[in-house]
Formats: structure tokens, sequence, C-alpha cells
């Protein structure tokens, strides 16, 4: 059985590592509460990110419709009201209804809950993806590397519609394909933002200690490199579902994405109700605004953790104050 | 030079191997049978064993990519199922219409996101430099495909504007096939302008902190040389290369305005394909884009050493 280092070792360790989060994080076993740094990074976001702020409360308001969709719309989201279609917004049908009488309001309450899940599941998917490859790639080196990031390469060649579109013409119709589509298409961008993190970490004191100390690799991996690549991960991951929410309302524009009756703002918008957009101009809008608060919401509070969290990521803090 | 321009064009062999592998598994080796969906949707053949033989999946998957290689070398793309035509044929025929569309796009994404990008540098803190930049995000976030509809729906409403159903032929009246272009290009230009202008102001922020900036000042010269000729001939490097980037993102967004704007581009052409499942022109399609887009990032990336003469190879 392979012994543990001693925990004054560990200590020293922790005191070596060089974090990207804020000042409290620093404090290593000094802090009281493993996740007092994101209270920190919370206060300082507000303190001196105002738009960043104002994007996370987007993004707070995006989850909270999601997660209260029931309570918050008028009615069911695909119930038809009879001859009530084209009905312009009014009291009865805020934000008025479409072509099949269907409350539209509902359907954007409940079309972000399709957002959400769509874009968190494509995220955790491709960040997972991008997670293994960057950590191999960079902390291993050598042949692995070139060979992973040839891959990459060649992944990143295709345009992200085209291999999203493809993937959908071949697997068909269905949440859990577009998730994939949406993982594939982005995964390989994402990792190399992580490689480069390791790369920049890997020869750091303490994975030197962690490994003159006779730690196992897949340990340093886990305990040591990853912790430390978490503020890029973060931030690629925010940045990433506002991208996701508007890839996914893209293939549903295009009749390729979540299949109906699911409420999705995408679809809303699609080609195929233009003869009724111009009878009912609200069909266009609000669908729209919604992509775009939501997908506002995440770009700015990305830009903002990434200011605060990974300045190297924006090629330049200071021009970004 | 040279053996930097031999090294990456031996380096652009594996990963233009591998961009045909991919394309080649990519309809293969994902589960669910595309001959079958081809057959029962589709109607391409009598019986899946015929389809089979017709796309040469009957033989050995060695053997297939070999085929595949040997006949993309040759510049034979495969056949459409749909039209009979080769497929190379085909994109050859519509790619002056996305590649115009393309460059359009480009032309706005400059005029507009260099100028605003410098403005906002200049003005760093002021309301306009905040305005600039919410405009920017904002431009990032709106849909290209909401603004397009957007534009048909509300220009057809108060100006009883409709984009053109028949696309009229370069070769016919160059200058109105250009200007159906304009809007479209317009639409695209959006988001790839507003990364631009702040990929501009970024690189504008850190140029204009450089000594050689502060001793241009110091010689005297007037602030719109020094901005113009020493700042921003500086920044554009980098600006050079977000724009490699954005050629995929480039690409994949003449698909929804050629779909938008109905024009009969290689986007509408991929677009039609998938809805008819003519997978040999998916594939071609694919592996078309790819070559391409690799070619143009090698372009650019040897551009640097051109336009940057502190980059040595």
């Amino acid at each position: 059985m392979k012994k543990q280092p001693h925990k004054r070792t560990r200590d020293t360790i922790a005191a070596l590592k060089p974090h990207y989060l804020p000042a409290s994080a620093d404090a290593g076993g000094a802090a009281p509460h493993r996740y007092h740094w994101l209270i920190d990074l919370f206060i300082q976001l507000v303190k001196t990110k105002p738009l960043g702020a104002f994007g996370g409360a987007l993004v707070l308001t995006l989850v909270l419709m999601a997660l209260a969709a029931p309570l918050i719309a008028t009615h069911d989201p695909n119930e038809m009201h009879g001859m009530q279609t084209l009905v312009p917004p009014g009291s009865d049908f805020f934000f008025g209804t479409d072509a099949l009488a269907r409350d539209l309001f509902s359907r954007i309450v409940h079309g972000a809950r399709v957002s959400l899940t769509v874009g968190l599941g494509a995220v955790g998917l491709s960040i997972f993806l991008a997670t293994v490859i960057g950590v191999l790639s960079g902390y291993f080196g050598g042949v692995l590397d070139t060979i992973l990031q040839r891959c990459v390469d060649a992944i990143m060649s295709f345009p992200w519609l085209i291999i999203m579109l493809t993937v959908m013409s071949i697997l068909g119709p269905g949440t859990g394909n577009v998730i994939l589509a949406l993982a594939l298409a982005g995964f390989a961008g994402s990792s190399r933002v992580i490689r480069s993190a390791v790369l920049a970490i890997k020869h750091s004191e303490y994975v030197l200690a962690a490994r003159s100390i006779g730690c196992r690799q897949p340990a340093i991996l886990i305990r040591h490199i990853l912790p430390n690549v978490a503020a890029p991960i973060l931030v690629l991951a925010t940045l990433g579902l506002g991208n996701a929410i508007l890839a996914e309302a893209a293939l549903s524009f295009l009749g390729y994405g979540v299949p109906p009756p699911a409420p999705s703002w995408g679809r809303m918008l699609s080609g195929d109700g233009l003869d009724h957009m111009l009878r009912g101009p609200w069909l266009v809008i609000f669908p729209g605004l919604a992509i775009s608060a939501a997908v506002f919401g995440f770009n700015m509070l990305g830009d903002a953790l990434r200011d605060l969290l990974d300045p190297r990521l924006t090629g330049g803090a200071r021009a970004n104050k | 030079m040279k053996r930097y321009i031999t090294r990456r064009l031996l380096l652009l062999l594996p990963t233009l191997l591998l961009v045909s592998f991919l394309v080649f598994c990519i309809v293969r080796i994902i589960p669910g049978d595309a001959v079958t969906l081809m057959v029962a949707e589709m109607g391409f053949a009598d019986d899946e064993a015929e389809l089979r033989a017709v796309l040469g999946l009957d033989q050995s998957l060695p053997r297939q990519y070999w085929n595949y290689m040997r006949n993309a070398l040759r510049g034979d793309l495969g056949t459409s199922l749909w039209s009979g035509q080769p497929v190379l044929e085909e994109i050859t025929r519509r790619l002056p219409l996305t590649f115009r569309l393309a460059l359009m796009a480009l032309f706005w994404t400059l005029l507009t996101g260099i100028p605003l990008g410098v403005l906002s540098a200049l003005k760093q803190d002021t309301w306009l430099d905040y305005l600039l930049r919410s405009v920017s995000v904002g431009g990032l976030s709106i849909p290209s495909f909401w603004l397009a509809t957007l534009l048909v729906v509300f220009g057809a409403i108060w100006f009883r504007w409709v984009p053109p159903i028949d696309f009229i032929p370069f070769g016919e009246d160059p200058l109105a096939s250009l200007g159906q272009l304009v809007v479209p290009s317009l639409v695209l230009s959006v988001a790839l302008s507003a990364s631009i202008m702040r990929m501009t102001r970024t690189m504008m922020l850190e140029v204009m902190r450089e000594d050689y900036i502060r001793t241009a000042r110091a010689k005297g010269l007037s602030e719109w040389v020094v901005v113009i000729r020493h700042a921003l001939a500086n920044s554009l490097i980098p600006v050079l290369s977000i724009m490699g980037i954005q050629m995929a993102f480039l690409v994949g967004g003449t698909v929804i305005m050629e779909s938008i704007f109905v024009l009969p581009g290689m986007g509408k052409y991929l677009l039609d394909a998938i809805t008819w499942r003519d997978y040999p022109v998916i594939q071609g399609i694919n592996l078309f884009i790819c070559t391409l887009i690799i070619c143009i990032n090698l372009v650019i990336d040897l551009l640097y050493g051109v336009l940057d003469p502190r980059i040595r190879y």
C-alpha cells in the first residue's frame, strides 16, 4: 500500500500553489471554508464589474425562470386556445399567441428549461472531454501531445454549424443528440485553453514537490493540476453556455434542433412560420429577445469572470479594465 | 522562411489526413444506419443491399477508405444521390456565390470593426467607450438568424421590401447580383465585427502603452500618424489571427444566410443535402470546406512573417 505524504509536506505543497483564485483562496489551510473563495469572487464581481454583475443577474433570472417555469407560466405551453390564433400581446396573453393559438409567454418561459438543459448538458460533456484531452496533452506532452493536438487541429477545421448539422443529419432529431452535436462542435477549442493552462503550471514548484515526495501521476493530476486549472474551466463553461444556447437556437431555427412540441426559442423563430410572423410580428420579437438576453448574460458574466480569475486569457488584463 | 513554409506544409499533411479520416468515419461509425434511413425515407434504391453497393459500403472499411482517398486526390468527391451530378462540380458551381457573400461580410467587418475598435481604445473609459463595448457584446449575443428574420419581417411590414426569390447570376448583371448580397452580408458581419472590434481595442490599448509610441509622440509626430502608422499597424497582427479563427464561423454563418435569403450557394446545397440525406454530398462538402479552412489558416500564418518583421522563422 502506498504511503500517504505527511500532513506537513502536504501543507508545504499547498503553500507553494499560486492560485489564480481571489485572495482568500491563497490562504490555503487558513480558509475557514473551501468554498469561501466563491463568496469572495461574488463580492468582487459586484464591486468591480457592474456589467458582469448585470450579466450574472440575467443568468440568475434565466435559471429561476427555468426552475419555476410551471409557476411563472400563465398557461400550458402546448395548450391550444381554440380560435385565438395570432392574438396580439395583452392582459390574457402577455406576449400574444402563435399560429396554433398557444400562449407565447408560457412557451418562452418553458423554453428557458429547454435552452438551459441543452446548454448545461452540452457544456458539461464538452468541458469533460476538453479537460481530459487538455490535461493529458499538456501534462504528459511528447508523442501523446502531438497526436492529440493534430486531432484537435483537424476537429477545429470543421465549421461549428456544419459539424452540428452533419451529426444531426446522421443521428436524427432528439434532445440527447443535440447535446452530443453541440459538445462535439465545442470541445476542441476549449481543450486548447485548458492545455495551455496546464503547460503554464506543470513545472511549478508545488507540482515538482508533489512528484519528489512520490505522489502518483493520477494523484498529481487530480489533486494538484486540476484544481489549479479550475479558473479557466469555469470561464470556459460560462462563455460556453452562452454559445451553446445560441447554437441550439440556430440548429432549431434550421429545423434540426430539439424536436417539437418542446418549446425551443430557436424553433419559434423558424423560417417555416414567416407568413404568420408577417401577421403577428410579436412572434419574431419575444423569442429573439429571450435568446439575446440569455446569451448576453452569459457573455457578460463570462467576460467578467475571465478578467477576475485569469487575466492571461484576455490577452492583457489592463486593456479590459 | 523557406524552411518554415516547408515545415508547415509537411505538418499540413497529417492534419488533412486526419480530417479526411474524420469525415470518412462520421458517416460510418456514428450509431444509426444511414443507409436504412436513406432507403426508407428517400427511396434512393430498391433495397439496402443495392444502395450499399452504390455507395461502396459493401466493401471492407480499409478498402472503402483507400477508394475514398484515391478518388478525393483525383478530385472525385463522389456523385450526388439526389441529382446524379458529381459533387465537386456542384460545389465549384455554387462556391463563387458563397465566396462573394463571405468576402462582402469580411469587407463590412473590417470597415466597421477596426475603426470602432480604435475609437473605443482612444476614448478608453469614456461614455463612448462604454457604449461601443456594450454594443459589441450585444452584437455577439444577437443571433444572426434573428436579425435576418427581423429585417425580412419588418422590412416587409414597414417598407414593403422582401428579399428577392430569384437569384440574379453574377455573369448576367454583376451589380444587381452583388446588390442581392448586401443585406445578408451586413447581417453576417455583425457578430464578426463585434469580435474584431473587441480584439482591436484590446491590442490598441496594449500597443499605445509601448515605449515606441512615447518616442513617436516625443519626436513631435501628429497624433493621427502615431495612431495609424505606429499603433494600428502593430495592433492588426493579432487581429489577423482572430480573422483566421473566424473563417470557420463565417462559413457556418453563410449556411444560415443562404437559407434565409434563398441564395443558391454552398450552404444551401449542404442544407438541401441534409434534408434529402444525400450522404456523398454531405461528405464531399465537409471535406472540401475543412481543406479550404486549413489552407486559409496556413496562408494567414505565413502572412504574419510578411506583415510583422519581428517574426523570424
